[in-house]
């Protein structure tokens, strides 16, 4: 088998045939707010076909969090579990790496960045490998 | 519009039945809360029937196989874990649309053991334990760590509040444990979402709990006795918020739902003796004293501490055990939290009773979201 580009893990994730990945948002033009993932109506202000294609920012700060110790099985624990505001407006949840996992190591509103890598080895029926987004400390 | 009445209410005592069927068990708590009515299913114009489990398996008709089969309309109910509130929402509506007399609503779960939510499926690979996790333990742990950060709330005041229901529990015979769980114990316990531990999180359980609603006419025909009225019944689903496409948020439909609620009681949290709250989570019971108005935002850490809201305080919350030891089968939940209050306000309640109450409050939330509250009031 080639050498396959992996595939995005979430459809907002997207994956330039030249360039780095990014995230996708939808921006409402009349409100302003944020949404993941393809919309044609603005849940909050109810605008129709206002939304506009943005590149999400890739930094942010740390809303709140949990810290994950049992899980399902085969998921490796412990893990962070994060609630991230973007810096652009928007907010994204995934897990905070490079950190320990650890509450006197984890301060609200610490700054994080989101970087690109494989989504932890896993791999779909048919063999595909997938990049996931993480955040770490800024 | 009519006034509406809970003529007749029960529950099954909390626990594992595996080698039942889901209608066999919201059956049982169907004929008990005939029984307590003093009626039978003849006698019922209409059931409302709350499940989750088998949500397209037609359980209130099949109730009505294992208990009488007269014809009448049945309508059943999925609304996560305010299915049963729904339910009972649903039936009270009915009778405030004119519509009936005297309806049964039921509210009946099986569950298994373990870990709810987050399973994610869909396409691709598993998202669990990759973007963050969906479990439950860990959804509601990351809405306790946001009060946290607004209010400086700790690990030691949320478990706290699991202390207290554990022990609110072993005054009651129908929930599941009937075990007290100090505060080290709480703490020290399996660490499964932090700040949740094994003891901060609700209990899985098989359950049933049924209500008899009558309108005003039905129940001064049938004589008011321990008749309890419903003063309010709300629900709300969550509104717009910033960030709930990722993190469910909870608090603005109760706040929506609580509003609502005390408008058409005409009362304030003030009058409220009793609560039963959505204790899902230790740290959920926490969001709650502010959402419902029963101290304001920032001091729920202080309702814990300063023991507001145990058996005896101000205003006790979770005196059946709740969520956390009662145990959740969750689409029993909603009628299961109006067994108790009516129970308190039937002077019935035993060793913990709250006395002299006159109006109670119950509440769920759905994750998803849907908050279902009803304020029952004590008619002699």
């Amino acid at each position: 088998m080639s050498e396959t580009k992996p595939l995005p893990v979430v459809d907002f994730l997207k994956i330039p045939e030249d360039g780095n990945p990014y995230l996708e948002g939808y921006r409402c033009k009349k409100c302003g707010s944020i949404y993941l993932g393809e919309r044609n109506v603005c849940s909050k202000c109810f605008a129709r076909d206002e939304m506009e294609v943005i590149k999400l920012t890739e930094t942010g700060i740390l809303h709140s969090y949990a810290i994950v110790f049992r899980s399902f099985p085969g998921i490796d624990v412990p893990y962070i579990s994060a609630i991230v505001d973007l810096d652009g407006g928007g907010t994204i949840k995934g897990n905070l790496i490079n950190i320990e996992p650890d509450p006197d190591k984890i301060e609200f509103n610490m700054p994080v960045k989101i970087t690109y890598g494989d989504a932890l080895g896993r791999k779909d029926k048919e063999g595909n490998s997938y990049l996931s987004y993480f955040f770490e400390p800024a | 519009m009519s006034d509406v009445y809970v003529m007749g209410v029960d529950m099954i005592k909390f626990g594992r039945f595996p080698d039942r069927s889901v209608p066999n068990i919201g059956a049982e708590a169907a004929l008990m809360a005939l029984d307590d009515a003093g009626l039978g299913i003849q006698d019922m114009q209409a059931l409302y029937c709350g499940n989750l489990g088998q949500a397209n398996a037609m359980v209130g008709q099949r109730i009505l196989q294992e208990i009488g089969q007269t014809g009448m309309p049945v309508v059943n109910v999925a609304n996560a874990c305010a299915t049963g509130a729904t339910a009972f929402r649903e039936a009270w509506m009915s009778i405030k649309a004119g519509m009936y007399d005297v309806v049964l609503a039921v509210g009946v779960e099986q569950m298994g053991k373990g870990l709810l939510g987050g399973a994610g499926g869909g396409e691709g690979i598993p998202k669990e334990g990759l973007l963050g996790s969906g479990t439950m333990p860990c959804v509601f742990a990351e809405a306790g760590m946001e009060h946290s950060k607004e209010h400086g709330t700790t690990f030691e005041q949320f478990a706290k509040i699991s202390v207290k229901n554990h022990h609110h529990s072993t005054m009651n015979p129908k929930a599941m444990y009937q075990i007290e769980t100090p505060l080290d114990e709480v703490m020290n316990a399996e660490m499964i979402s932090y700040p949740n531990t094994k003891l901060m999180c609700s209990v899985n359980v098989d359950g049933s709990a049924a209500a008899v609603l009558v309108s005003e006419k039905k129940a001064k025909e049938l004589g008011m006795g321990r008749a309890v009225k419903v003063r309010a019944s709300a629900m709300a689903s969550d509104p717009y918020t910033d960030r709930d496409l990722v993190m469910p948020d909870v608090n603005a439909c109760t706040r929506l739902a609580a509003k609502d609620a005390y408008e058409q009681a005409g009362i304030g949290p003030e009058d409220v003796n009793l609560v039963e709250l959505h204790d899902c989570f230790a740290t959920a019971e926490m969001l709650h004293y502010e959402n419902l108005g029963l101290c304001k935002d920032g001091e729920a850490g202080r309702m814990i501490d300063e023991g507001h809201v145990e058996l005896g305080g101000k205003v006790p919350v979770n005196v059946s055990g709740g969520l956390l030891s009662k145990g959740h089968p969750l689409g029993a939940t909603g009628i299961a939290n109006i067994y108790e209050v009516c129970t308190h306000l039937r002077g019935e309640a035993g060793a913990r009773q709250v006395q002299g109450a006159k109006i109670g409050m119950t509440h769920v939330i759905g994750l998803g979201t849907a908050c279902g509250i009803h304020i029952l009031e004590k008619t002699n």
